[in-house]
């Protein structure tokens, strides 16, 4: 079976992200770059399916700049088999959808796996909207995920509000990783070495035919409202007393 | 322009709050993004004991579909459903809260109508354009939204429940949904089975993080805290992944937002991920034995203590009061 993995390349979660003084982006200077952590996932899980005994080809793609190709190797690192990069502008949900709908004709995947959430944007749209696009169905949000039926099906367990939910979705499908489907691995050296020789492809986007045109404009950006705190109390008392009379809620 | 339409979420035979506030963010784009009535969508396998609350709150019209294919609002018959509803009704807007439903349903709603799609709202300005959070929190976006259609997703916590008022019309659209040949099945739920308040409902919330150490420690040294209180229980993403409690109670940037008048942390640490989740609460207090702890930082008071021994005084002097 063939698994397409669409990642993407953010600033690592534990950078200090600072609005620029011009208001239109962040602060790049120190910002390390990293596959985005529920993208990490989803490669993991389709690494853990293919040691499963499943046989498969795992495709990576990111839609982005050459500088993206850093984030491809560590996927190949990681244990993926080929890689694509289309360049194009990564930051529009609608942009990126319509790109990976026309690299799925392509590829012709039989499931695609992919971040629920990505940490810069925090949009979470992308998976769902592809869904829609190309008419598959959709597992959002799992912490489970297990074929069944001959690789027909995938039984799949969802974070969702209230607890967790069981479905099962016929494949192909489009399936999107929580923070709670796997721990994903570290490169090994020698997973770095091989990834070197792995195949890297770059499409130029408006070779594939795709619509380029963004449906959102991010105008500006601004830094969060400040919340003061930091005093300190010296004990419950003072803790409850404090709630009680300058707060007022307790 | 035509209508706002706003996704009416149901479960339990009940509407959450939560799609009382999604009423309040449309009547917002009503006003300042071209106008129009605000409508609700009541869709399901049967909705007949809804429509009552349904048409209370605020709205100008409740428009229902019912088919045996809606019954657990699967994202695909769900955005269908809501296309469906939209097109009968004149609505070019679809309002959303941003519940895990919510998020599952507006992008492939978005993608079916051919929308501008912004998630996690938290402001609308006069001008249209809207806000939202970026970067777990550590920047706000001012965001154009392109084309005459727009499906948005809004905090919970940025616009107020609308109160109930009025009795709307119900009005049935004649549309026929069915399930796709590769419709997904639903297996089973499992619920999270609590008398606390909803988590992000609650006036008040004591949050737990890797500080409690194990899932006993919640019950036996938090949970007393909690309902002394009369709070709902939160966690860490620490405290959800070794297993101490269950998924849904994560805060975070990953998890559920909230703003109660009182947060009190215990024994987290406060990594931007976590304040995203919980910044904008009234009071934030909070527990922890390391004084540089960063939540101490937005914490309006912070105890420098071993949680095993302040929390069991707080809770026994709270009891008291
Ligand atoms: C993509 C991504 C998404 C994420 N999403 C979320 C999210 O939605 N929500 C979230 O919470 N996190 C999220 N995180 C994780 C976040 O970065 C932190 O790892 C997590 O919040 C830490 O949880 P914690 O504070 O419980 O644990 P720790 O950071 O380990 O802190 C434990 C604290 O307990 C204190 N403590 C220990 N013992 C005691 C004691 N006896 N008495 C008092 N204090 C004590 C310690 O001093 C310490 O400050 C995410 C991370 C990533 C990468
Ligand atoms: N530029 C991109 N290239 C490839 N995949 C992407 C890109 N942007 C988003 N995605 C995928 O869509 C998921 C959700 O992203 P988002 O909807 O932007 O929060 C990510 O985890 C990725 O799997």
């Amino acid at each position: 079976m063939k698994i397409l993995v669409p990642v993407k390349r953010v600033p690592d979660a534990e950078t200090t992200i600072k609005v620029n003084p011009e208001g239109n982006g962040i602060v790049e200077a120190g910002v390390k770059w990293v596959v985005n952590p529920f993208c990490e996932i989803a490669i993991e899980e389709a690494l853990r399916i293919k040691e499963s005994g499943v046989e498969a080809e795992i495709v990576l793609v990111t839609i982005g700049t050459s500088d993206s190709q850093e984030q491809l190797r560590t996927g190949l690192a990681m244990g993926a088999d080929r890689a694509i990069l289309v360049t194009a502008d990564n930051s529009d949900p609608w942009v990126v959808a319509r790109v990976l709908a026309k690299i799925i004709e392509k590829e012709s995947p039989d499931v695609v796996i992919m971040g629920k959430q990505a940490i810069d944007d925090d949009s979470n749209v992308v998976g769902q909207l592809l869904a829609e696009l190309i008419g598959w169905p959709q597992a959002t949000f799992i912490s489970e995920f297990k074929l069944e039926d001959g690789n027909a099906a995938a039984t799949c367990v969802r974070e969702i509000d209230g607890g967790l939910e069981t479905i099962k979705v016929p494949l192909p499908a489009i399936i999107t990783a929580d923070l709670r489907l796997n721990e994903p691995r570290y490169a090994s050296l020698p997973g770095i070495m091989k990834a070197r020789k792995k195949p890297l492809e770059e499409i130029d986007a408006g070779s594939l035919g795709a619509d380029l045109t963004p449906m959102l404009t991010v105008k500006s950006l601004t830094p969060p409202a400040e919340r003061k705190g930091g005093r300190m109390v010296e004990s419950v008392d003072e803790l409850i007393s404090v709630l009680q009379t300058e707060a007022k809620v307790l | 322009m035509g209508n706002v339409l706003v996704y009416a979420e149901h479960a339990h035979g009940k509407l959450p709050k939560a799609t009382a506030v999604a009423v309040t963010a449309a009547k917002e784009a009503a006003a300042k993004m071209g106008g129009g009535d605000v409508i609700l969508g009541l869709f399901g396998s049967d909705v007949s004991g809804l429509t009552d609350a349904a048409g209370k709150l605020g709205v100008s019209k409740v428009a229902t579909l019912e088919s045996p294919a809606l019954e657990h609002h699967a994202a695909d018959v769900a955005a269908a459903a809501l296309k469906a509803i939209a097109e009968a009704t004149d609505c070019d807007r679809v309002v959303f809260a941003s519940t895990s439903k919510g998020k599952d349903i507006a992008p492939r709603l978005a993608g079916a109508m051919g929308a501008s799609i912004a998630t996690d709202v938290t402001g609308i300005n006069d001008d249209g354009s809207i806000e939202r959070p970026m970067y777990a929190g550590n920047a706000f976006a001012t965001v154009e939204m392109h084309g005459d259609k727009k499906v948005l997703t809004v905090r919970t916590t940025a616009f107020e429940a609308q109160a109930d008022e009025g009795s709307a019309a119900v009005e049935a659209v004649g549309a026929d949904i069915s399930a796709p040949a590769n419709a997904i099945q639903f297996v089973s739920v499992e619920e999270t089975k609590s008398d606390r308040p909803v988590l992000t409902e609650a006036e008040r919330v004591v949050a737990g993080g890797r500080g409690l150490k194990s899932g006993e420690n919640f019950t036996t040294v938090l949970e007393p805290l909690v309902d002394a209180l009369g709070a709902a229980m939160g966690a860490s993403r620490a405290a959800v992944d070794a297993g101490y409690v269950p998924n849904d109670l994560q805060v975070g940037q990953t998890g559920k937002v909230v703003a109660p008048t009182l947060y009190i942390a215990v024994g987290i640490s406060g990594a931007i991920q976590h304040l995203a989740g919980m910044k904008d609460s009234k009071v934030i207090a909070s527990i922890n034995k390391d004084p540089e702890a960063p939540i101490f930082q937005i914490s309006d008071f912070g105890l420098v203590a071993d949680l095993f021994e302040a929390v069991p005084e707080m809770t026994e002097k709270v009891k008291g009061l």
